[in-house]
């Protein structure tokens, strides 16, 4: 028997984590199917080219070389992507970014593989590059897809040129507002390109059976992504392929959509073995996503008194060759260009424009940081010139709960007021800021400055479908399928609490079973911040239907209605106000295999159901991709030490509250904040894509920094404001996104309070700051 | 290519014999050859520490080691920290302390950790952050991972 002691709100470490501290956790490269033969790959040495021709023969007279392919191999429908379908599994036709798969081959191992691949022959006429939104919007710019205007898309999109979208959500009257405003200010910020750097190379093995059936094990962030993918890809129907998911290591939404899983499957379906390909950290970082650079025209009025009147935003988004997600990130920064404040009239214009880089796609905030950049910093400069405390201003301003916030919605709850609170008071806020080297009069000959900054963040959770089962086997324990991915957020350990509690039985008493299209009920993916939530609420609603069920079967045990029966702790079925009377899940179970009902079942879909819906009678909202979301906020102050001989920036400590509806397991949480606040870190401070003449300029860990233990801070405090969400599962909210978002605009605010510059750019490296500061009057 | 040369290695206490080519690294030989997958790729340049292991003690780059100069070498990989089923002191405080996430980098930051704490008992956080700073992780921002030590050095000198 066991104890039940409430699984919701414990904080217990991953429940694999045994597996991943032995080095028995299987991720895709480990495994070593029978037989598997090895795929490489080149790709493309120009930014832009057509491709004329291939000469596959001397690869092919390698022996070992058991099949390859190239564009010639691919139908011309079938091209994939999330929003625009343009894509198709390796380079047809054209190539349009240096890195691009064009050709690849398997080899009975990796060796002959690599140099058997170097011998494929593609004949190239070179094209004009389009290497920024600028070019690509520029009169004759060279055209990246012509047919363009013939793609699929999943929504109406205003596809024109090299211009994939260009969205607007805008609410009152811009254009008449700033007479009454007393103080506008008006700049461009601009940001970079970030590399996910998840720590496992995208990597994937296919395999296909006698009767046709592709099987695709990969590192990915949804099997019904992989499933979608590749079914578009390869125009096969999704019933004859098999996606699963061994364990991932890290994705942050860079293996949302696929990665080489076509290219593997295409491979095992010519030479009929299983082909496994795991890139180079090189290959990786140059042909599969990063973070849009964007930038983002920002003009804001307010009233002396500091109440907000008016923000006009133009965003223009890098979106690289393929359009990915780009129409959705384009969507959400546009979305919250206006920060979680009430701003009576607001303009928000987004666009994205296709260059000759690799494709930009989703990436933890999703256009988020990109706004909160320019808007939080926005937000000081209001601060300082009407002498307003910052978090002051932003209280004033904050989302309030039963107040329309935009387009008719009126949150319910609010916490972001008790997030600003909270950091002010942990941080000691206020004693810091009246006592700041350059409150304290500045230019007082110390080279190290300190500083301390705020930024606020609304992100949204809970878009998408999710579905859930929950099984109970003859013994009364129970299995969970969900086919959601974790890719080591700890939503398999959060989404098993979520069941114990509704079951009220223990987190070992219930089997979470590994995602694979053939056996799971549909999830949508891992991202958007919505597995807690969603999923999470499909496990809600599947177990109360196996609860109904245990009653059903319980009352024909105990020989009672099934209505006088309720749940008891610990995997019991009970008599109401007798507290004797009980009967087991086990005997229940048993009785249902063996007597009477059959196996006990629940399964539950859901679709988001709430009522905190864009209207679109009351704003103008152009080729938007979300309507709806759960909303969520947090407060990020982060303080700092500016080195004015070096320019270096170093971040001391940060404070990170966040209004998460219900921590289903406070120290996963307390890992996706500190995580998240790094990775934050990294792009504010060190981590910036590089392209020097259409190539990727730095693509390695040499080149490219990512935050180490001795770039981190010295302590990450995280808050989590509970104030059960209605509707989540337990009042939970999603915590994945936000923890990145307000980082950089944090230390941008801090900065500028420690040294009295304010830089405009991403990421502020030590040449950046010794340039501001040299220029600062 | 030219004929493979054989070594002879001792993973985890047991030896093993291998035919590899010049070029070929300790990191091919113990996750390609041998299966030892615990030890990871994860940029093959030997920045990211992912692939660590003890060489005769000493922590090295997999991905940076030729095979062929680490004939007769005692290798310890992740596979060989615990006594069967029971983790060792820092594998047990990384899983207490929520340090896990994905648990890519795990590995090689477990292996770091072990040996660091065996040169340095009783060390201080700013030591832990130096001692661990050929470890990259994209997940955890190392609260918990210097947490991790920190609790594993506690145990350790009790």
């Amino acid at each position: 028997m066991n104890v039940y002691v409430g699984a919701v709100g414990a904080r217990i470490p991953r429940l694999e984590t045994r597996e991943k501290v032995t080095g028995q956790a299987r991720y895709s490269d480990d495994m070593f199917p029978q037989d598997v033969i090895h795929a490489a790959m080149i790709t493309s040495p120009y930014p832009h080219a057509r491709i004329l021709s291939y000469d596959v023969s001397q690869a092919l007279a390698v022996p070992g070389v058991r099949a390859v392919i190239t564009g010639d191999d691919l139908e011309l429908p079938n091209r994939g992507g999330p929003f625009v379908k343009d894509e198709h599994a390796i380079a047809k036709d054209k190539v349009r970014y240096v890195g691009e798969p064009v050709a690849a081959l398997a080899a009975d191992d990796l060796e002959t593989a690599r140099r058997a691949v170097m011998l494929i022959d593609v004949t190239y006429e070179e094209l004009a590059a389009v290497m920024s939104p600028e070019e690509g919007l520029a009169d004759g710019a060279p055209i990246l897809h012509e047919d363009l205007n013939d793609y699929a898309t999943s929504i109406d999109l205003p596809l024109k040129g090299n211009l994939l979208q260009e969205c607007e959500i805008s609410s009152g009257d811009v254009d008449s507002a700033w007479d009454q405003c007393d103080l506008i200010v008006e700049g461009e910020f601009e940001t970079q390109g970030q590399y996910h750097a998840y720590m496992e190379p995208c990597s994937a093995i296919a395999e296909v059976d006698a009767n046709g059936k592709i099987t695709v094990w990969s590192s990915n962030q949804s099997v019904f992504r992989d499933q979608a993918n590749l079914s578009e890809r390869l125009g096969i129907p999704m019933s004859r392929i098999r996606a699963i998911s061994p364990r991932v290591g890290g994705a942050f939404g860079g293996k949302i959509e696929i990665t080489v899983q076509a290219i593997v499957a295409l491979l095992a379906m010519k030479a009929k073995k299983p082909v496994k390909m795991t890139l180079t950290r090189e290959q990786d970082m140059e042909m599969i996503r990063a973070r849009h650079p964007s930038k983002v025209r920002m003009k804001t009025g307010v009233t002396k008194d500091g109440m907000l009147i008016a923000r006009d935003t133009v965003i223009v988004m890098d979106a690289g060759a393929y359009a990915c997600d780009s129409p959705g990130v384009v969507g959400v920064a546009t979305w919250f260009a206006r920060g979680p404040y009430h701003i009576p009239h607001v303009r928000s214009i987004g666009r994205g424009v296709y260059t000759n880089k690799l494709r930009f796609g989703a990436f933890r905030g999703f256009g988020g940081p990109q706004v909160a950049w320019a808007g939080e910093q926005q937000l000081d400069e209001i601060a300082e010139k009407l002498g307003i405390d910052p978090i002051q201003l932003r209280i004033n301003n904050a989302v309030q709960a039963d107040r329309e916030w935009v387009a008719g919605i009126e949150l319910k709850k609010s916490d972001l007021v008790t997030c600003l609170e909270k950091v002010r008071s942990e941080s000691g806020w206020d004693e810091k800021r009246a006592n700041s080297d350059r409150g304290n009069g500045g230019g007082n000959g110390a080279k190290r400055k300190r500083g301390i900054g705020i930024a606020c963040v609304p992100h949204i959770s809970g878009v998408l479908a999710s579905s859930a089962i929950v099984r109970v086997l003859e013994d009364g324990t129970v299995v969970l399928s969900t086919g959601a991915v974790d890719n080591g957020q700890g939503s398999d350990t959060a989404l098993v609490q979520i069941c114990a509690e509704a079951l009220g039985i223990g987190v070992e008493q219930i089997s979470f079973t590994q995602p694979d299209t053939d056996a799971s009920p549909y999830n949508w993916g891992t991202s958007a911040s919505r597995v807690t939530y969603t999923t999470g609420r499909a496990i809600v609603g599947a177990a109360d239907e196996v609860v109904t069920t245990l009653k059903k079967y319980a009352g024909e045990i105990m020989e009672c209605a099934a209505e006088d029966l309720e749940l008891r702790p610990g995997g019991f079925i009970g008599l109401k106000g007798v507290p004797d009377a009980v009967v087991p899940f086990a005997g229940i179970s048993g009785y249902c295999h063996w007597v009477s009902g059959g196996p006990i079942i629940g399964a539950h879909s859901v679709q988001y159901d709430g009522d905190d819906i864009l209207d679109p009678t009351k704003a103008i909202i152009k080729h938007f991709p979300f309507r709806f979301g759960v909303y969520t906020f947090a407060a990020q102050a982060v303080e700092v030490e500016i080195d004015e001989d070096t320019g270096r920036i170093e971040a001391l400590e940060v404070w990170s509250a966040h209004d998460i509806g219900k921590a289903i397991n406070p120290m996963a949480v307390e890992g996706q904040v500190e995580g998240g606040v790094v990775q934050g870190l990294g792009y504010a401070l060190y981590e910036e894509l590089e392209w020097d003449s259409g190539r990727l300029a730095n693509p390695s860990f040499m080149d490219y920094k990512i935050p180490g233990t001795m770039d981190s801070p010295q302590a990450i405090h995280t808050y989590m404001i509970e104030n059960p969400h209605e509707g989540g599962p337990f009042g939970a909210k999603g915590i994945g996104e936000p923890p990145i978002v307000g980082i950089a605009a944090a230390i941008g605010n801090a900065v500028c309070q420690a040294t009295g510059v304010r830089l405009a750019r991403l990421p502020m490296t030590p040449e950046r700051v010794l340039t501001a500061l040299s220029e600062r009057s | 290519m030219s004929d493979p040369l054989p070594i002879t290695l001792t993973i985890n206490g047991e030896t093993k014999q291998a035919f590899v080519q010049p070029w070929h690294t300790l990191l091919h030989v113990l996750r390609d050859v041998f299966h030892f997958t615990g030890t990871k790729r994860g940029c093959n340049q030997g920045v990211c520490g992912a692939c660590s292991v003890l060489a005769d003690g000493e922590v090295v780059r997999g991905c940076l080691s030729l095979a062929v100069n680490c004939a007769g070498q005692d290798i310890q990989t992740i596979e060989g920290l615990a006594d069967g089923d029971e983790l060792s002191p820092v594998q047990q405080a990384f899983l207490d302390t929520g340090a896990v996430q994905c648990g890519f980098c795990m590995p090689g930051m477990i292996i770091a950790s072990t040996a660091f704490l065996a040169e340095n008992p009783a060390p201080t956080e700013t030591e832990i952050r130096e001692g661990l700073s050929g470890n990259l992780c994209r997940c955890s921002g190392y609260v918990k991972v210097i947490a991790a030590v920190q609790t594993a050095a506690e145990r350790m000198s009790s």
